[in-house]
């Protein structure tokens, strides 16, 4: 016999009751560690992804759709820009550097992107096998796309234009895997990346009578085996670095004004889409708090009744030497016993939740939502609900200290 | 021993109850007899340190327990005195067992698992120890909350109404039984009482 005993009979006593509290806090808890657990990894993602980002610029449109469609590859583009335009951009004073992104095929709901090798390096990319692109036609594959496409070394594939299975396939002109990337835990993992010119040449039968002038005097700074003048050649976007803090007051007014191109700042557009997002995730919260606070309250009247009830065994306790503080003692270990299994069983229930999600739900897989990262703020979690035990066992437990042995037992109590 | 000095106790609002000097001696047998309100569940209390004495001393082995804070008495308590009541208060969320363990858990004495056999066995209920208390009858139930009074072998045992809800036949077998147990464990015992079941069983009165 040991308080621990005499603690957890005394739950036992009533399983039910001591069910519900605990399940009713496990809800919570659990819709609060999902929330966490999603909002830090998308934070963390989204921070990833825009790394080394300071601009996209793309055709006009919605700025928030130019920078989910060309950082986060999850929207369809605003349409295309000239190529010479860009160019010019690129040799801009204010820009360190520029990374072009052709955008308009897929494999298996995969994009294939047509960009530089500045852009691998962007995301500081590294080789599982094979190598990166170098001519046209070659390919390097994401993580997640080589396991759920299973591409390998050496495979062709013919892509579909549009960025659904369903469209139209361009048959003609088959890739072939050249390299296969490690895992970035980025964007980069659901990517196929290939050059720009591969791009232009799986659509080139939609531009038949235009040939590629190989004379060129002054090639592109951004696609060198096609010349700058070429007016014919456009891209989806270009990724920007500035070259110093100035050009972030300059270079987005500039080309939002004088260019009919568009410049969105990644970050901005991030935030502005979060604080879209955080309402919906704030009502959730609050519900996730409610249930909680329900929880409390209801763990408080348990305590508080089974105290009434319990009043005889608190004096007989006494009487056998029990101090008045080891009683204090006892009910606030129940209360906190309680809030404790609760949040634990929360918690686990959330990450639980969370790993069925990344099963069930084939999107998630392609985000690479990770259902077993812990995070500091559960134990914060743990914390908060050994104080939440302590609160509500605060009454009861005081009661039980001011036991009046002597009423109780002479029956005046 | 016990003895006490010029003790008196006063509930607010109503006279003082002045209880005469009282010496007993270790291994004795007495009942305290009176009307209900006479004072005899007080003095058993003040006794038994389960009620803060206001004035006068008592004496148990020597030790003058009056001056005692409520932290020392609890200890006190737990060592040197065993409780039996009316009702036998055991605890329903524990088996026959552990409502016996909690005895020397609470005192601070070592749990004796053999002892509590012994203890059952004196009292002919060593079938019940792993019961719930709800499973019990009356006067087994009455039987283990003797049982738990004399487990820690206290030097004291104080009843207040032991029989009193218990049916003759019951109430023969439970004095009989507490009287032969507190002899085997060689304790005093107090029986505060106005059943008149029990007067043939115990010489020693105390008339308040």
């Amino acid at each position: 016999m040991n308080l621990f005993t005499l603690i957890f009979s005394y739950l036992k006593s009533r399983p039910l009751n001591t069910l519900l509290n605990i399940l009713l806090l496990a809800l919570g808890i659990a819709m609060i560690t999902v929330l966490l657990v999603f909002n830090n990894q998308m934070q963390a993602k989204i921070t990833d992804n825009t790394k080394g980002i300071d601009l996209v610029v793309g055709a006009k449109g919605s700025p928030l759709q130019l920078i989910l469609c060309n950082v986060f590859h999850i929207d369809f583009p605003t349409g295309n820009i000239k190529l010479s335009e860009a160019d010019k951009l690129a040799k801009h004073r204010l820009v360190k550097n520029a990374i072009p992104l052709a955008l308009g095929d897929s494999y298996q709901n995969y994009r294939i992107i047509g960009t530089t090798h500045a852009y691998a390096e962007l995301y500081k990319v590294e080789l599982a096998r094979g190598e990166l692109w170098h001519s046209d036609m070659e390919v390097t594959v994401g993580a997640t796309v080589a396991k759920l496409v299973n591409l390998k070394l050496g495979d062709t594939f013919s892509s579909a234009h549009g960025l659904s299975v369903d469209g139209h396939a361009h048959e003609e002109h088959p890739f072939v895997v050249k390299g296969i990337l490690k895992p970035t835990n980025s964007v980069v993992d659901n990517l196929i990346l290939t050059n720009v010119g591969s791009i232009w040449q799986v659509h080139e039968h939609s531009e038949t009578g235009v040939a590629v002038k190989t004379d060129s005097i002054t090639a592109s700074v951004l696609v060198p085996t096609v010349s700058t003048s070429d007016s014919t050649r456009e891209i989806t976007a270009l990724l920007i670095k500035y070259r110093n803090p100035i050009a972030a007051i300059q270079l987005p007014r500039y080309i939002n004004s004088q260019t009919n191109m568009q410049a969105a700042s990644p970050s901005f557009e991030a935030a502005r889409l979060f604080s879209i997002l955080g309402v919906g995730i704030e009502a959730l919260t609050g519900f996730a708090y409610v249930l909680i606070f329900i929880s409390a309250l209801s763990i408080f009247l348990a305590l508080y009744n089974s105290l009434k009830e319990r009043k005889y065994d608190l004096a007989i306790m006494r009487s056998m030497g029990a101090s008045r503080s080891k009683l204090l003692l006892a009910t606030q270990i129940e209360g906190v016993s309680l809030t404790l299994c609760g949040s634990m069983l929360g918690i686990a229930l959330g990450h639980m939740v969370l790993y069925l999600f990344t099963i069930l739900v084939s999107e998630s897989q392609t985000s690479g939502l990770n259902a077993f990262t812990f995070y500091s703020e559960e134990l914060y979690l743990l914390a908060g609900s050994l104080v939440l035990g302590m609160v509500c066992s605060l009454i009861p437990s005081v009661q039980a200290y001011r036991t009046d042995i002597h009423n109780v037992l002479a029956g005046n109590g | 021993m016990i003895c006490t000095r010029s003790l008196t106790y006063q509930y607010p609002a109503e006279r003082a109850i002045a209880f005469r000097d009282l010496n007993i001696d270790t291994g004795s047998q007495f009942l305290l007899l009176g009307e209900s309100g006479s004072g005899k569940t007080t003095l058993l209390h003040l006794l038994g340190g389960l009620l803060k004495t206001q004035s006068g001393t008592i004496e148990v082995h020597g030790t003058d327990i009056s001056k005692f804070s409520e932290a020392e008495l609890d200890h006190f308590r737990g060592k040197h005195f065993g409780f039996i009541f009316q009702r036998n208060h055991l605890l329903a969320a524990l088996t026959v067992e552990q409502n016996l363990l909690l005895a020397p858990y609470l005192a601070g004495i070592k749990q004796n698992h053999h002892r509590v056999e012994e203890v059952l066995l004196q009292l002919g209920i060593a079938d019940q120890k792993r019961k719930r208390i709800q499973e019990l009858s009356l006067g087994q139930a009455q039987r283990v909350a003797i049982a738990r009074a004399v487990l820690n072998k206290p030097s004291v045992i104080l009843a207040d109404e032991p029989t009193s809800a218990l049916d003759d036949k019951n109430c023969d077998r439970v004095s009989e039984l507490l009287v032969s147990v507190a002899q085997q464990n060689q304790a005093t015992l107090i029986i505060a009482t106005h059943d008149q079941r029990i007067k043939n069983r115990i010489c020693n009165l105390i008339q308040l």
